[in-house]
Order: structure tokens, then C-alpha cells, then sequence
């Protein structure tokens, strides 16, 4: 049983690492690169606690093998904020109270981001099935749904 | 476990032939559910997404070929697939979540063979047909022949799905996909119909073709629909003798996401409702 | 030194405003560490081996091959625990199987490996033989006499005769007399109501890091909402002394009561002493729901009798819950709850603790109040509008108050059932249109909210900072309530306080994070401690001004002269005296450790617009409010999080929510996917009205909040697709299918 070596970057940085076939991005993340931002809630797709993107694509990394990602642009919560500088969605969610237990809030943070670098004007019900694949169970979503839309304003505003 | 990325289709083939236990990775939504859960134990993973043309959409013949490893969301932003066959994209757009859409395809949600399966009752409403390739070089089939039953296909060792073809759009004509579920996303078909339909200058409907999902075990076109509807406005009776028909051809299962009786009934309604949005579709305006 | 009185209406300046939470930047960067986030160095694997049966006798474990992998450094069975003592028998029998495995998903043997995968194969090779048993997962079939059974000799004396020996205990509460009162009645509504079994749903599962040395000594770090309950029943089931196990709290991703026990903690700490390794284990989302605490499935017969006015004049329920494997379903707080919304002649309710072949129920959010108030509260909507009454005029008419003698026994002192009554019929939601299809619906829930053994630690630093060390794992942003009310009692800046979840060995003992406890009881001991710190440094400043430290207040932030014959002394601030600290006395810290009482009981009203369509029975939820009555909301933001959490938990509950068990017992439903808790998609806003009627048993007036918003939804959310679909519903979930069942019964009867 050969690892497999992938070449590969992660927030910006050139990355190599050794995975087993079955390794899913989420457990070479986890596991082999201590990146433990991105969350296991369900390992099968319907939480999205380990929302990531890669080529700019939202996806689970759950449902991605590590040595899919040869070659890819993957970024994750780790690489949201700026240095010491908050993403304003980040900021907004401390804000606005937008988390409770937190578990979910990096899979969150990162689905929302997406979205508004896709539509920077939704409406809530976009938000809402946008986020669908986000599950929360503290918070009745309604604190997230807000902070997106109030941060989504804000945004418009600054540009 | 091996994975390989080979860069051809026969390279792909070759492998796949080769090693029982193999499979395909395209998105992997359905596949690594499978690994995680034990379910399957592949010897190899033959992942297509670098061969050239999985990832393409092309028009052809005035209509579109759909690379097996396009994902929902590249569907969905995709403006001629939206203009000309929305039912299609709606459906591959009800897969899972917005992260689910940006990996799913429409070959691994066919090759899943799941009976609730949602893009499957809107392709074979769209009567949509598949390249597919393998060892014995390629072929072109229908849809409706790929399930065979719960989890299986009629796929040939060694054979893969390449593109999926949507024909051209009929003149006048709209398609329309609905499921049911018990919450607004996240969940798996109680009931699938699919519609697609032409009308003609008096607002008849010439053809239709009329699908249903999850009430059976495999996928099923449901000939008394089409015939319900041709001929007749797609309103009043014709809508309640489609959804008399449609509830009749179901022979659904009771189980942990809805019951006979349900299913049956639902059937019905969502095939009325289909119509009615495929029917407006048809007559170029939005729904 | 004299402290503020109390007497007089306090002025908050920190209490009540919104400042942000202390690990928020932690959470929102993924830098937060959670139960699975924990690594050691040298660590290896652990993985359990669960039973596929409901109810199977085991009769060999052939561990060998297992043993022999490469790889493999531990196995453990039942067997290797050795004898326990019956405080926690039932507990390690939950955690690993004894003679029987009693549920799908019973643990039944355990690896620790050099890897997941070699893990994985280890638990293949692990040979069990089972004889599989007759089982029973119904609560109603469970009672039945021809039941199988799963433990015999341990039913309690108080159940009759003519009960299976699965019944385990019988309650009853009340006063008055029933069949006087049901005389009295115009009308009798008498109805059998039904709920489904519901997982807490936490997102984070199970997970913990176990360190034992060849010495004894250990150290565990897991996801729990009470690391001292975690050290305490380890401990006991492993034969170690507290002392020696320190159990640190790793940041938890939910809990809503299901993390108030332990599974594989135990299971850790025998892994790791065998193999000499760290071991840290994860649960799968899997293993999670077949194989950790749900809630009980019900079934409750109710029996309300109100005259035409709207006066409730007798009110009995019985209640039975299935508490899965073991005894200890929640029916007695059940049994308590069920009527306390009301002020009641007659009242009596009757509750049966029954045993089934399901996973151990654990605490879920208000544990037993849900499905009673759903009985409860549907009975009295129906009666209401049988009369054509206002269903919140008939609550106001009957309302408990103070003075009020609740149905479970003590008189109720000031409390805000009648405030958040009125709130609602003053609330424009109450008077919005509806449009065709859609149906409103109300309900009343009420929680008895806990105290507890608490302490807490309050650290002056040298530089006049403030640090607060609690015990409490925080599970909704209380990190940040203990900051504002040890910034608010010292007079200091949020900013110059932080406070830590501090581990076993740093504090004394402290009850779960559990009955809605930690802001009134961490609060007032944090209060305490504060106080009493205060009280050390007015003795600071009295030393270095030469007075008598009686002459002495703390006001704003700073020691003062207490009148004009304290002397003339500029104020001196926490920073001052800090700073002089060590030539004052030495370090200035306060404390206070506590059996908190006095938690002040919580009421909550509910109000819910429900849309259904008539063709498919599909519900959706158009509007919901909920009023609830908070004593003093400390941080508002998550006040309004904890009642909005908590409806909408209610609300997948009432809809979609249900653990499906096939005809062989299995659980068919063991994911996210088919266990369908609410999506954001399927929620409108939650508004949110808090209401304030001091506690008098804190000294800001805090009353939990955390589990009295989940008791009102079932019953009001049922109360409006009731009034939707024109079909009274009674058993939960109103899954469509069942919807659309009643629908067409309607029309066809």
C-alpha cells in the first residue's frame, strides 16, 4: 500500500503531502496537515461543516479524496482572514452574535464567502438555500442568515 | 485501494477492464458516502476528471453534450442548458446541498442508480440519451435503458458513461422537474416527475413525454401520461386525468421517507403541476 | 465594607448591553479546539465494534485474531472492566455490553491501533457470537405483559401488577380531586397524543483524548458539557481515585443535554492504560445516533375538563416514556411539568419509566417537558376553540401566579407565565391576517431550571486585569455572561476580564452544564467571588489609608471612604490597589463555592403561523414569536439565540424529526440525510420578545433560559397545522405523509 503524493495549494501556499487512496481531503487536512478549522459533523456530505473550496469551487471536503487535489487551488477557513485582519463576514458573525457552540461556524463562514463573491445582492431566501447544506443546530439560523445579508450590505456599500 | 487520473478514455477504460472492483470517481458524492460507510471496498478508483471533454459542455446538432464529470453548478450557470432544457437543470440542481452541486454529475447520479434518483426522471423526460464508452468502443443509448434496478445498472464491465446528450429543444416546447420532499432541501425524493412537452399553434399539446421517480424501483416514462395530455389544453381534465394515470402507474414501496398511499398521490399532483410549469415554459414565458 | 443593597432597582451598566463574545476570533478562524481537534504525540487509534442486533445475548467474544494484527496495541471488552459499583453499572453496561447487547449500535468490544485503517480491520476480525433475542422498541408495546423483556428483578414497587417487568418505575403528582372537577366541566376533551424519539442533534460527535500512565495518574480531554461529571464516573467505573484523573473540557460543538454522560471516555482511559499510548477516539455521525442518547419517545393519554367560560376545572394525564435500555427516561420531569403552566383545583398526572431495545435516552433540552406540554397544550387549544374562546385569554384566565401551587407541588414565587401571555396578545403577529391554508397556532411551556454545586475563582493580576476560572463547559456564549458580571459587580471594563473553562484539578466540584444552570448559578457565584474580592481590596485600601475597613465601599470600579467620617482619601481603583498588592497583604483574589439555589423557574409563550398544502400535506412555517420571560437577560444576543435555537429544534421535532426503527429493530435513519433536522431553507425568521421579571434568587434576577424554549413548539406548531389543515393533530412528527393521511381521513369521514 503506496501513499500517494500530492503537490498542491492550500490558502496560497504550495503544499505537498502523502495520502492513502481512501484519505478524503478532509482527513489529509485534518489529519496530515493540522488543519483542523474544517469540521467533521457527518462525513457523508449533509452537514457541510467542512465546506472548503477548491478552484474557487464550493464543495465538502468530505466528499473529495486527497489525491484529488493535485494540481488544485484549495482554500479553506484557515485562509479567510487577512493576518491579524477579520474577513468582514467573520467580524460581522462576533458581531452579531451569528454563533453559539461554533462547530459549524467555519463550514458557514466559508459557504457564505462563496456565495457573496457570487452574488453579492442575495436576497434572504438565497441565502437561506445557499446555506441549506450548512446545518446548525444552536441558533434557528436566524443570526447567520442576518449577519451574511447585514455583511452583504455592507460590502455593496464599500465598493 | 488504488487511485489512478489517467488523461484518456481508453487509458480509462483500460484500467477499468482490467481490475474487477473498480469504479469510477466523477464527483464522488455518492461514491466516497459508500467508502466511508464500508459499503464498498474498491481495488481501484478511476478518477475522469482529467481526460479531455469530461468537464465540457458542447452544443451539438442544436442541442447539448454534457461531459460526464460537469457538475450541477457548472450546469446551472450555464445559459443555453437553462434557456433550453430548465427541467434538466432544476433537477440536477435539487441534488444535495449548494456543495454537493459543485462535485455531483448527472452520469454518477444515473450510475448510482438510486430509483429516486433526480435527474434521472428529467432526462428521460427530455428523452436524453448517453455516450458510453468501454471496451468495445462506444455507444450511444437511451436513459431509460441505463437503470436496471435498486443500485444497478446495465452498464457492461469495463464501460463508463462519457457525455450525456440533450437533443435539441422542439419548437414550442418546455420541460419541468419537481420532486417532493419533507423539508425544503437536504433530502432524497419521496416522489420525482418529470415533464416535458410541445404545443402546438392552438395550445395543444402535440408531445409529451411524462417520468416518474422514487415510486418504483427503477425510473419509469409513463406512456398513459403522455397520452392523457396529447391532443388535449394542458389544463383542467387533461391535468387531472395525467395525474389519475400517474398515480395509477406508481408502485411505490412504503419506507423511512413516505408510504404508498402518499407516494401514489403525490405522484399525481406533481405531474399536474409539471405540466402546468412545462406548459408555460412551452409557450416561452418563465416559470 | 458595605456592599450596594439590593433593595433598590439596580442600574446596569454592563448586564444587558451586547459586547463580544471572548473565543469568538477563535471560532470564526478555526483556531477553537474541539473534542476531535485534541492531538498528542505517539497517539494511536480507537475504534468500537457495535452490535447489528436490538437485542442479542453475547455469548463468546473471540478477540485473538484482532490481537494479533500488526498494528493493533489494545482490545477491550466487558470483561476487562471488571466489577463496578451499581452507581454506574448501568452507565459502563451503556458504554460496553455486559451478557446482552440491548440495542442496534450497543458497543460490544473496543481497538486502540497505529491507525484508522488498521483499527478498521482489527474490528472485522473480532469474532462476537450472538444469540438473537425478541425485541421491542414501542413504548406501548414494551408495557405490555407478553413483552420481551430486557432486565428482570429490577422493576421498582411503585408499578401495579398486570405490567411487563420492561415498566421500571410509576410516578404521580398532583392535588384535588379529579372526578370532581371533570363533573364541573361543560366539556371534556380526552385524547391520546404520541411523540417520536429525537437526537439532541448536536453537530460535533463524540470525541476524547485519553492519557493513562502505568502510575494511575490520567488525563482526558474530551467534548462533555461537565468534565467533573466525566472524572467523577470514570473514576468510578475505572477504580481510580478523582484526584488522580484530570478531564479538561475541549471547546464543545453542541450538546442540548446529549453530552451530560459518557461513552467512550471510559473506554479511552482501560484503552490507554492497556496500551501504554495516548488513544483519542471519534465517533462517526453513525455511531452518533445509534449508539448515544436520544430522547424518549411518548405516548400520553390527557384528560382536561373546562367549563363554557374558559375555566379549567380538572386536569389528568398519564404519561408514558421509553427511556431506551436502561431505566431513567425523563417522565418524571414530565410528570412535573406537564400542567404547571396552570393554576389548577385538580390536577394529576401519572407517569410510567419504561425500558426498550433502543439507545439510552440521554437529557435533551427540558427533558420530558416537550411532549407533555404538546399533550397538554393541544387538549387545552382544542377545548378553547371548541367554545369559540381565545386560546391566550383561556391561558390568562388560568394562568399560574404567584402564590399559585404548581401541580408537582411548590408554591410559585414571582413569575412571568401572565407577562409573556399579555406580550403575545399585545403582539401584532397575534392580530396579522392569514391567508387560506394557514392556521395559528399558541402554546405555554414551562422549565424548572437547576442551581447545583458551582465554584468559581476570581484572579486580580498584578496589572489590575481580572481573570474568572469556572467549571463550566460553555455551550452558548457564557464565557462572555461571567465576564460581564464579574466586569459589571467590580465596576471595570468587559474588556479587562477574561474567564477560562477551568480543568478538574484547578476548581472544586461542578455540576453539568445542564437545567438551563450555568448563568444563574455560575453567574451568582461568579457575582460571589466578585463580591468577595471587592471585599479584600476595600480591606487593601482601609490598610493604606489607616481606617477601619467597614469604612470602606466600592463604587465604580474603585475603593472609597464610605461616608464623612471615613476621611478624606482620594479613591483608589483595582488598578491601584493591584499594583500594591504584594506589600498589602500578598495576591488578591476572590472566590466562592456553592450548592446554588433559588433558580427561579422559567415560562415561555409561542406563537407559530403554519401554511399546509392541502395536496400533498406539506407544512411550512410562515412566522414564528416567541415571548419568554428571562429574569434579567445578561447578554441579550444570546438570550434571543437560546430561545430562537431552541424553537426551532422544537420545530423539527414537531415536523420532520424521528428515530425510524425497521420490524427487526435496526435503526433505519442513522445520518443527517434521513434524520431531518431543520434546514435554513425551511425557517423564516424567529422573532424574539424578552421579557424581565426578576428572579429573587439571583442577585441581578437571572433566570435560565436555555430549555424552556423548546417545550412550547411541538404543541403550538401542532396547535397551528391543526388549525391549517382543519384536522386535529396528535402524533408527532406531522410528518407530510401524515398530514395528508389526516387530511384525506377528514374528508372521507
Amino acid at each position: 500500500m503506496s501513499q500517494i503524493h500530492v503537490t498542491t495549494s492550500i490558502n496560497g501556499d504550495a503544499t505537498e503531502f502523502l495520502c492513502e487512496a481512501e484519505d478524503t481531503l478532509l482527513d489529509v487536512l485534518r489529519d496530515r496537515l493540522g488543519m483542523t478549522g474544517s469540521k467533521e459533523g457527518c462525513g457523508t456530505g449533509d452537514c457541510g461543516a467542512c465546506s472548503v473550496t477548491v478552484d474557487g469551487r464550493l464543495v465538502c471536503s468530505c466528499l473529495m479524496l486527497g489525491a484529488e487535489a493535485e494540481g488544485r487551488e484549495v482554500t479553506t477557513i484557515e485562509g479567510m482572514a487577512t493576518g491579524d485582519q477579520l474577513h468582514p463576514l467573520q467580524q460581522k458573525f462576533i458581531e452579531m452574535a451569528a454563533l453559539q457552540c461554533g462547530i459549524c461556524t467555519p463550514g458557514i463562514l466559508v459557504a457564505a464567502k462563496s456565495l457573496l463573491e457570487k452574488n453579492p445582492d442575495p436576497t434572504e431566501e438565497e441565502v437561506r438555500y445557499w446555506l441549506a447544506g450548512n446545518l446548525c443546530r444552536c441558533t434557528g439560523y436566524d443570526k447567520i442568515i442576518r449577519a451574511v445579508m447585514e455583511t452583504a450590505a455592507d460590502l455593496r456599500r464599500a465598493s | 485501494m488504488r487511485y489512478e487520473a489517467p488523461n484518456s478514455v481508453e487509458a480509462a477504460v483500460d484500467l477499468l477492464a482490467a481490475t474487477e472492483g473498480a469504479y469510477v470517481l466523477a464527483g464522488g458524492t455518492d461514491l466516497l458516502v459508500k467508502l466511508r460507510a464500508e459499503m464498498l471496498e474498491p481495488d481501484l478508483v478511476v478518477d475522469i476528471k482529467r481526460i479531455a471533454g469530461m468537464k465540457d459542455i458542447t452544443a451539438e446538432n442544436g442541442g447539448w453534450r454534457i461531459g460526464a464529470a460537469v457538475s450541477g453548478a457548472e450546469m446551472g450557470e450555464h445559459a443555453g442548458l437553462l434557456r433550453d432544457w430548465p427541467g434538466v437543470v432544476e433537477a440536477v440542481g435539487l441534488i444535495g446541498s449548494t456543495q454537493v452541486q459543485g462535485r455531483a454529475t448527472l452520469a454518477g447520479n444515473l450510475c448510482n442508480a438510486s430509483p429516486a434518483a433526480d435527474s434521472v426522471p428529467a432526462m428521460v423526460a427530455a428523452n436524453a440519451t448517453l455516450r458510453i464508452v468501454g471496451p468495445k468502443g462506444s455507444r450511444d443509448v437511451a436513459v431509460i435503458d441505463v437503470p436496471a434496478s435498486p443500485g444497478k445498472t446495465t452498464l457492461a464491465p469495463g464501460e463508463f458513461i462519457a457525455s450525456v446528450f440533450l437533443p435539441a429543444k422542439p419548437e414550442h416546447g418546455g420541460d419541468a422537474y419537481l420532486r417532493f420532499i419533507p423539508r425544503t432541501e437536504m433530502d432524497i425524493a419521496v416522489v420525482g416527475c418529470g415533464v416535458s412537452l410541445v404545443l402546438d399553434g392552438a395550445g395543444k399539446v402535440s408531445a409529451a413525454r411524462v417520468s416518474l421517480g422514487a415510486v418504483g424501483p427503477k425510473v419509469m416514462l409513463v406512456e398513459a401520461g403522455a397520452e392523457a395530455l396529447i391532443g388535449r389544453a394542458p389544463k383542467g381534465d387533461a391535468l387531472e386525468d395525467l395525474a389519475a394515470v400517474c398515480s395509477a402507474a406508481a408502485t411505490p414501496i412504503d419506507d423511512k421517507r413516505g408510504t404508498v398511499d402518499f407516494r401514489r398521490h403525490v405522484a399525481g399532483v406533481l405531474a399536474r403541476r409539471a405540466t402546468e410549469i412545462a406548459a408555460i415554459r412551452a409557450k416561452g414565458e418563465t416559470a | 465594607m458595605a456592599l450596594d443593597s439590593s433593595d433598590k432597582p439596580r442600574t446596569f451598566k454592563v448586564v444587558g448591553t451586547r459586547p463580544l463574545r471572548p473565543d469568538g476570533i477563535d471560532k470564526v478562524t478555526g483556531r477553537a479546539r474541539f473534542g476531535a481537534d485534541i492531538v498528542a504525540p505517539g497517539m494511536l487509534v480507537g475504534r468500537v465494534l457495535r452490535s447489528p442486533h436490538a437485542h442479542a445475548r453475547i455469548v463468546k467474544i473471540d478477540t485473538s485474531k484482532a490481537r494479533a494484527l500488526s498494528g493493533v496495541k489494545a482490545v477491550v471488552t466487558r470483561a476487562d472492566f471488571g466489577a463496578v459499583p451499581d452507581s454506574v453499572a448501568d452507565v459502563i453496561d451503556n458504554c460496553m455490553a455486559g451478557d446482552k447487547a440491548l440495542y442496534d449500535g450497543h458497543a460490544v468490544a473496543a481497538v486502540a491501533a497505529s491507525s484508522a485503517a488498521v483499527a478498521r480491520k482489527a474490528l472485522r476480525l473480532i469474532e462476537v457470537e450472538y444469540e438473537v433475542l425478541a425485541h421491542v422498541s414501542d413504548v406501548d408495546a414494551a408495557m405490555k405483559p407478553d413483552a420481551p423483556v430486557l432486565h428482570r428483578g429490577r422493576q421498582e414497587e411503585s408499578v401495579p401488577e398486570g405490567y411487563s417487568q420492561n415498566v421500571m418505575s410509576r410516578v404521580e403528582f398532583g392535588h384535588g380531586d379529579i372526578d370532581k372537577g371533570l363533573a364541573e366541566a361543560d366539556r371534556v376533551v380526552e385524547r391520546t397524543y404520541r411523540t417520536g424519539a429525537t437526537h439532541q442533534g448536536y453537530i460535533e460527535p463524540h470525541a476524547c483524548l485519553a492519557t493513562m500512565g502505568p502510575d494511575g495518574q490520567a488525563d482526558l480531554w474530551c467534548c462533555t458539557q461537565g468534565h467533573y461529571m466525566v472524572r467523577n464516573t470514570c473514576a468510578a467505573i475505572l477504580g481510580m481515585e478523582q484526584g488522580q484523573l484530570r478531564v479538561t473540557a475541549s471547546e464543545i460543538g453542541g450538546g442540548f443535554g446529549g453530552k451530560t454522560t459518557v461513552f467512550l471516555e471510559p473506554v479511552a482511559l482501560l484503552l490507554s492504560k492497556l496500551s501504554g499510548r495516548p488513544v483519542k477516539m471519534v465517533m462517526s455521525r453513525s455511531e452518533v445516533l445509534r449508539a448515544t442518547g436520544p430522547t424518549s419517545s411518548s405516548s400520553i393519554d390527557v384528560k382536561i375538563g373546562m367549563t363554557k367560560d374558559g375555566r379549567i376545572t380538572a386536569g389528568f394525564a398519564q404519561l408514558r416514556y421509553q427511556g431506551g435500555a436502561y431505566p431513567g427516561s425523563p417522565v418524571d420531569m414530565g410528570s412535573m411539568s406537564a400542567f404547571a403552566p396552570y393554576d389548577l383545583e385538580n390536577v394529576k398526572t401519572v407517569g410510567f419509566d419504561v425500558v426498550t431495545n433502543r439507545p439510552k435516552a440521554a437529557a435533551y433540552r427540558a427533558p420530558g417537558a416537550p411532549m407533555a406540554a404538546f399533550a397538554v397544550e393541544s387538549a387545552v387549544d382544542e377545548l378553547a376553540k371548541g367554545f369559540g374562546l381565545d386560546p391566550l385569554e383561556v391561558r390568562l384566565k388560568n394562568a399560574a401566579r404567584e402564590g399559585t401551587v404548581a401541580s408537582y407541588g411548590p408554591t410559585f414565587p414571582a413569575i412571568g407565565l401572565e407577562a409573556t401571555l399579555e406580550a403575545a396578545r399585545a403582539h401584532p403577529h397575534w392580530t396579522a391576517p392569514l391567508g387560506e391554508n394557514q392556521g395559528r397556532g399558541v402554546a405555554c411551556g414551562f422549565w424548572f431550571n437547576f442551581g447545583g454545586d458551582t465554584c468559581v475563582t476570581l484572579n486580580v493580576t498584578p496589572d489590575g486585569t481580572v481573570t474568572v476560572s469556572e467549571g463550566n463547559p460553555d455551550i452558548g456564549g457564557s464565557r462572555a455572561s461571567m465576564t460581564m458580571m464579574a466586569a459589571e459587580e467590580l465596576g471595570i471594563p468587559y474588556t479587562q476580564v477574561r474567564t477560562i473553562i477551568a480543568d478538574t484539578g484547578s476548581l472544586g466540584q461542578n455540576e453539568v452544564t445542564d437545567g438551563s444552570r450555568v448563568t444563574f448559578a455560575v453567574g451568582l457565584a461568579t457575582i460571589e467571588a466578585a463580591r468577595n474580592a471587592k471585599r479584600e481590596m476595600c480591606k487593601r485600601a482601609a490598610m493604606v489609608w489607616g481606617i477601619d475597613e467597614e469604612a470602606v465601599e466600592w463604587v465604580d470600579g474603585a475603593a472609597r471612604p464610605a461616608g464623612p467620617n471615613a476621611g478624606k482619601h482620594d479613591p483608589m481603583t483595582l488598578k491601584e490597589i493591584a499594583a500594591i498588592a504584594s506589600n498589602t497583604g500578598g495576591p488578591i483574589a476572590g472566590h466562592y463555592e456553592v450548592n446554588a439555589e433559588g433558580a427561579g423557574v422559567s415560562f415561555g409563550t409561542h406563537m407559530v403561523d403554519v401554511e399546509v398544502d392541502p395536496d400533498t400535506g406539506a407544512p411550512k412555517i410562515l412566522r414564528y414569536t416567541v415571548f419568554q420571560d428571562a429574569g434579567k437577560a445578561v447578554h441579550p444576543a444570546y438570550v434571543e439565540g437560546q430561545f430562537q435555537g431552541g424553537a426551532v429544534q422544537g420545530i423539527g421535532w414537531a415536523l420532520n424529526e424521528e428515530y425510524i426503527y425497521g420490524e427487526d429493530g435496526v435503526l433505519q435513519n442513522a445520518g443527517f440525510l434521513d434524520y431531518r433536522i431543520p434546514v435554513a431553507s425551511d425557517l423564516p425568521m424567529i422573532d424574539t420578545v424578552i421579557l424581565e421579571i426578576a428572579n429573587p434568587g439571583h442577585p441581578y434576577g437571572v433566570r435560565g433560559v436555555g430549555e424552556t424554549p423548546i417545550v412550547p413548539p411541538l404543541a403550538a406548531i401542532a396547535n397551528a397545522v391543526s388549525a391549517a389543515a382543519g384536522v386535529r393533530m396528535t402524533d408527532l412528527p406531522m410528518s407530510p405523509p401524515r398530514i395528508l393521511a389526516a387530511i384525506q381521513g377528514q374528508k372521507g369521514g
